[in-house]
């Protein structure tokens, strides 16, 4: 399967494999098309996870990952794809119906904004809340204290 | 498909006027409120008692457990899985410790395993016992409340026991388990095993063919397997949806796969089916902890694994059947002692999302009995 | 002191009801001990729905206030009293303040009407069952005040469900008991009566309880009266109103302290007060158990022993519970509270035995037992029913009940008049 993919799509997509699982690593702006593929002639049904991971010294700084599965080959596959801060991606919202919390939080912890998107915005973190937790940057005692003193009355969540 | 249920935001700014029309009614609905397990919020549309659109809003409960994670060691993080799906820690422990092994590319020993299945279905057991008294509660029947929790105590002793807590566990270790199985604890699981397998018909004979139970449930909350799928609904969810996919079965992990059991599937997916699949899968984990107390096999408990854990550069998903759905971890690993990502796919969230689709069209009191059978923890949505 | 006694004695022989007989003295001493009564009987209502509750539900139910937790219920008084009388800011204060009032006004009137006895009632009135329907169907007027005055959404939602539950279920509960009213005609005189005691007595001439007459007819009114007197005060299986996992509280979500407790021994009253109405018009009313079958001065007595002898009972079982107390110093109070209780309970049926109050107490006694026979059912449907849905709720009482009612009340008149329906018909034929 992933052999027919890398032949249609060439060097955008590298196929990969590390302790028996098998994931690709897909060029940003092919995205759209290799999950359209893969959801209606792959048969991969269920987008099981939505998640990202922020590597601050790339370029690139983070990764999307896409976890499928397939009920019909009883398969997993990962999908990634390296995007920078700033840059936007494609929603899977409507190729996948689940893919619309699970955005929504890459987007609450990550900053990562999909395009189309029903309905972009925070999801387990407050709507007023000021930077994205999961960044690297982001201390882990670190927290908006504007809105904590705002919205709690008090001078620290600490 | 996915137009009639993309959430359409929630005018949230005039709920005054539209309670003085009569027209339409925005109740919101917790976080503080009996019947949504917890802190979950939601925002209701009523017309009347009809539900015309609902939003969650979640994140009550939100601890960052997954930044947590990159600021421990594998093992010190062992612990925090305990306390996002309390009802089911044993299930978390399991996913994480085998996610990690995965990483590390060692095995528990069979030994070990055993216990770990044993422990599992236990805890499998306690969880659904917990849904179906707090379920039932939300329906109406309280006694069904104290059956439930009267029984599951006996598992909790049994926790109690083997690693001296009740709820949150921390049973595992990466790598296979610190302690081993006490005096007794076979004939403990045993006894336990025939105390409750009367138990379940006693709750069947309150509920099961109750008239009111079933004029609550059935047809309540339909939603199709082909929406589960798209949903990514899992667990017993999707089996009452006429899906029979089990990941115990699907991708055995631990030793599953020598166990002999069902998987229980529905038809309708409606609340009454979900309630029957529920109470089947409490009679198949009988049947593998049945199994597995009897094959328990002598040797080590723990693999040999380093002292301080470096796992290679890389990256895993694993995923187990937790009692709620796929229960799965996606550890990347920069080869330090810390992990560099670890990522939690909960299945309380991801069913949590179903919750529109069923509810719409339906009566008030049907979204309470969606929010119980769709059996969330908001320990886990939130994390 | 000689005129007191005579006053006394000349009520004593009297067979009227104080009101019917326009004594006010001894018609204010009656409502005082109906008041006193009903709130001693909403306390023990309030603890025994909690043990036999708890028993039902594997559990011991309160035992830490007093034995086996007796005093509760009045440690629960207590607190509501205590408590702060929170009024929203934004509630109608007025309206907000009145209605728990209506609703206890509602309830303990009712109580004017119910015949303990034949001479025990308040006052007995020629349209008695009207008069209760009537002013037990004004708590509904409370509750939604109540509801609408907290301007909140849950109370709004269990005020209108309330309403439309009352509402609906009032009318299955009129027909049932219309059907009734047709039984009671079936004398010579053909004379009806709409009043409490007068349903009593005819089924005392007609020596028949009506749930029995007319096989299975009476039984049918008894059950859709059982019924819609449950949703009738808003109990389970029927506690839409104050669905706790749906509305939190229902109507009565912003209430606290002691206005709340006006709608807690309003609700206990108002059951108390349904069920008075269902054994008067079905069971006899004070008529004791078998009067047909076990006839005769010997059984008489026998019957007449019975409230002295399940005092001594309830008395022997608190001795019972004493002797099985824990031996411990900390709970020698407990212990000697619960024989000074039982002594009390042996007391009070020793008195029993006494010639001249058996015969005058025994009807209030089996009036009282076949009314808590009621309020364990009330206690058994909350611990063994979920909760209905509300268009559930409406098509059993619209659908189910109504029809059948009215089915019910034809089916009562043809069979009830069949003799002259016959002759009637047997005219036409041969005319």
């Amino acid at each position: 399967m992933i052999a027919k993919l890398k032949r249609s799509y060439g060097s955008g997509i590298e196929p990969l494999m590390h302790l028996g699982q098998n994931y690709m690593v897909v060029d940003r702006s092919l995205i759209p098309e290799i999950l359209q593929v893969l959801r209606d002639e792959e048969q991969f049904d269920y987008c099981v996870d939505i998640t990202a991971v922020h590597y601050p010294k790339r370029e690139k700084q983070f990764d999307v990952v896409w976890v499928l599965y397939s009920f019909a080959q009883n398969a997993r596959v990962r999908v990634k794809t390296q995007i920078a801060e700033g840059e936007s991606i494609a929603s899977s919202v409507p190729l996948w119906a689940t893919a619309n919390w699970l955005e929504r939080e890459v987007y609450d912890m990550f900053g990562i904004k999909f395009d189309g998107h029903p309905d972009l915005k925070r999801i387990l973190l407050p709507d007023g809340w000021k930077g994205f937790p999961l960044r690297k940057d982001y201390g882990i005692l670190q927290q908006d204290n504007e809105w904590v003193q705002i919205n709690l009355g008090i001078e620290s969540g600490q | 498909m996915t137009d009639s249920r993309s959430l359409s935001p929630l005018d949230l700014e005039t709920p005054d006027q539209t309670f003085l029309d009569a027209n339409e009614l925005v109740i919101n609905m917790g976080p503080q409120h009996p019947a949504t397990h917890g802190v979950l919020r939601v925002i209701l549309r009523l017309d009347g008692e009809k539900v015309m659109g609902l939003e969650c809003v979640i994140g009550y409960l939100h601890r960052g457990v997954e930044k947590i994670a990159e600021n421990r060691t594998y093992t010190m993080f062992n612990p925090y899985v305990d306390r996002m799906d309390y009802v089911a820690a044993v299930s978390n422990a399991l996913g994480y410790c085998e996610a990690v092994e995965k990483l590390l590319s060692v095995e528990a020993p069979p030994r070990a395993q055993y216990i770990r299945v044993i422990l599992t279905e236990l805890n499998r057991m306690a969880s659904h016992q917990l849904w179906l008294g707090t379920h039932a509660l939300d329906i109406g029947a309280i006694t069904p409340l104290f059956y439930t929790f009267r029984d599951r105590e006996e598992i909790l002793k049994i926790f109690e026991k083997y690693c001296g807590a009740r709820l949150t566990t921390h049973a595992f270790r990466i790598g296979g388990l610190q302690y081993e199985a006490y005096e007794g604890f076979e004939k403990d699981v045993k006894n336990f095993v025939s105390f409750v397998k009367p138990k379940i018909d006693e709750y069947e004979e309150l509920l099961t063919t109750n008239r009111i139970w079933l004029e609550r449930t059935k047809g309540v909350g339909v939603i199709s397997g082909k929406d589960c799928i798209a949903l990514g609904v899992t667990g017993p969810v999707l089996r009452a949806s006429g899906v029979q996919w089990d990941l115990r079965k699907a991708q055995p992990y631990a030793n599953y796969k020598n166990f002999d059991f069902e998987i229980p599937t529905g038809q309708n997916g409606d609340t009454y089916d979900r309630y029957v699949v529920r109470m089947a899968e409490m009679r198949q984990s009988l049947r593998i902890i049945e199994q597995a107390v009897e094959g328990i096999p002598e040797g080590p408990i723990m693999a040999k694994v380093p002292k301080v854990m470096k796992p290679p550069v890389g990256e895993v998903y694993h995923s187990i059947e937790a009692p709620k759905g796929e229960l799965g971890y996606f550890i990347v690993s920069d080869g330090s002692t810390q992990p560099y990502r670890v990522r939690v796919r909960p299945p309380s969230f991801v069913n949590l999302q179903a919750l529109e689709l069923m509810c719409r069209g339906q009566l008030v009191a049907d979204v309470i009995a969606v929010i119980g059978t769709l059996d969330i923890v908001l320990g886990e949505v939130d994390r | 002191m000689h005129g007191v006694v005579q006053y006394i004695q000349s009520y004593l022989e009297s067979n009227q009801t104080p009101g019917a007989a326009g004594n006010f003295f001894w018609a204010t001493v009656y409502i005082l001990l109906v008041f006193v009564g009903l709130s001693v009987a909403v306390i023990a209502m309030n603890w025994l729905e909690r043990k036999i509750l708890a028993h039902m539900q594997v559990r011991l139910g309160p035992m830490r206030v007093g034995p086996h937790g007796l005093l509760q219920p009045i440690a629960d008084a207590l607190k509501l009293l205590l408590k702060e009388d929170i009024i929203p800011a934004e509630a109608d204060k007025i309206v907000f303040w009145v209605a728990p009032f209506i609703v206890v006004l509602a309830a303990f009137t009712v109580f004017v009407v119910v015949p303990f006895g034949p001479t025990h009632a308040i006052t007995d009135m020629n349209i008695g069952i009207l008069f209760m329907l009537g002013v037990s169907s004004l708590s509904v007027l409370g509750i939604v005040t109540a509801g609408w005055a907290s301007n909140s959404h849950y109370p709004l939602i269990g005020a209108l469900r309330s309403s439309a539950q009352m509402v609906s279920y009032e009318v299955a509960m009129g027909l049932a008991v219309v059907s009734v009213i047709l039984m009671t005609s079936l004398n010579e005189a053909s004379t009806g009566t709409l009043s409490m005691i007068g349903i009593v007595q005819a089924q005392q001439a007609q020596q028949q309880w009506f749930v029995f007459k007319f096989f299975p007819l009476g039984l049918i009114g008894f059950f859709i009266f059982a019924v819609a007197m449950v949703a009738e005060t808003n109990r389970a299986p029927f506690d839409l109103p104050e669905a706790e996992s749906e509305l939190t509280a229902g109507f009565h979500t912003e209430y606290s302290g002691f206005r709340w407790s006006l709608f807690f021994l309003a609700e206990y009253s108002a059951m108390i007060a349904v069920s008075s109405i269902a054994v008067t018009l079905w069971l006899g009313g004070w008529l004791r158990p078998f009067p047909n079958a076990l006839q005769g001065a010997v059984w008489d007595l026998v019957f007449s022993l019975i409230p002295g002898l399940s005092f001594l009972f309830l008395a022997g079982m608190a001795f019972y519970s004493t002797v099985r107390m824990p031996k411990h110093p900390l709970f020698r109070v407990q212990t000697l509270g619960l024989a000074g209780f039982g002594a009390l309970l042996a007391v009070i049926g020793l008195i029993l035995f006494i010639p001249a109050v058996r015969v005058r107490v025994q009807d209030i006694f089996w009036f009282s037992a076949k009314v808590a026979g009621f309020m364990y059912l009330y206690i058994w449907y909350r611990g063994t029913f979920p909760r209905y849905r509300f268009d559930q709720l409406m098509k059993l009482g619209w659908k189910v009940l109504l029809p059948t009612g009215l089915a019910l009340l034809i089916l009562t008149a043809i069979v009830a008049m069949r003799t002259e329906l016959l002759a009637d018909l047997r005219g036409v034929w041969h005319s």
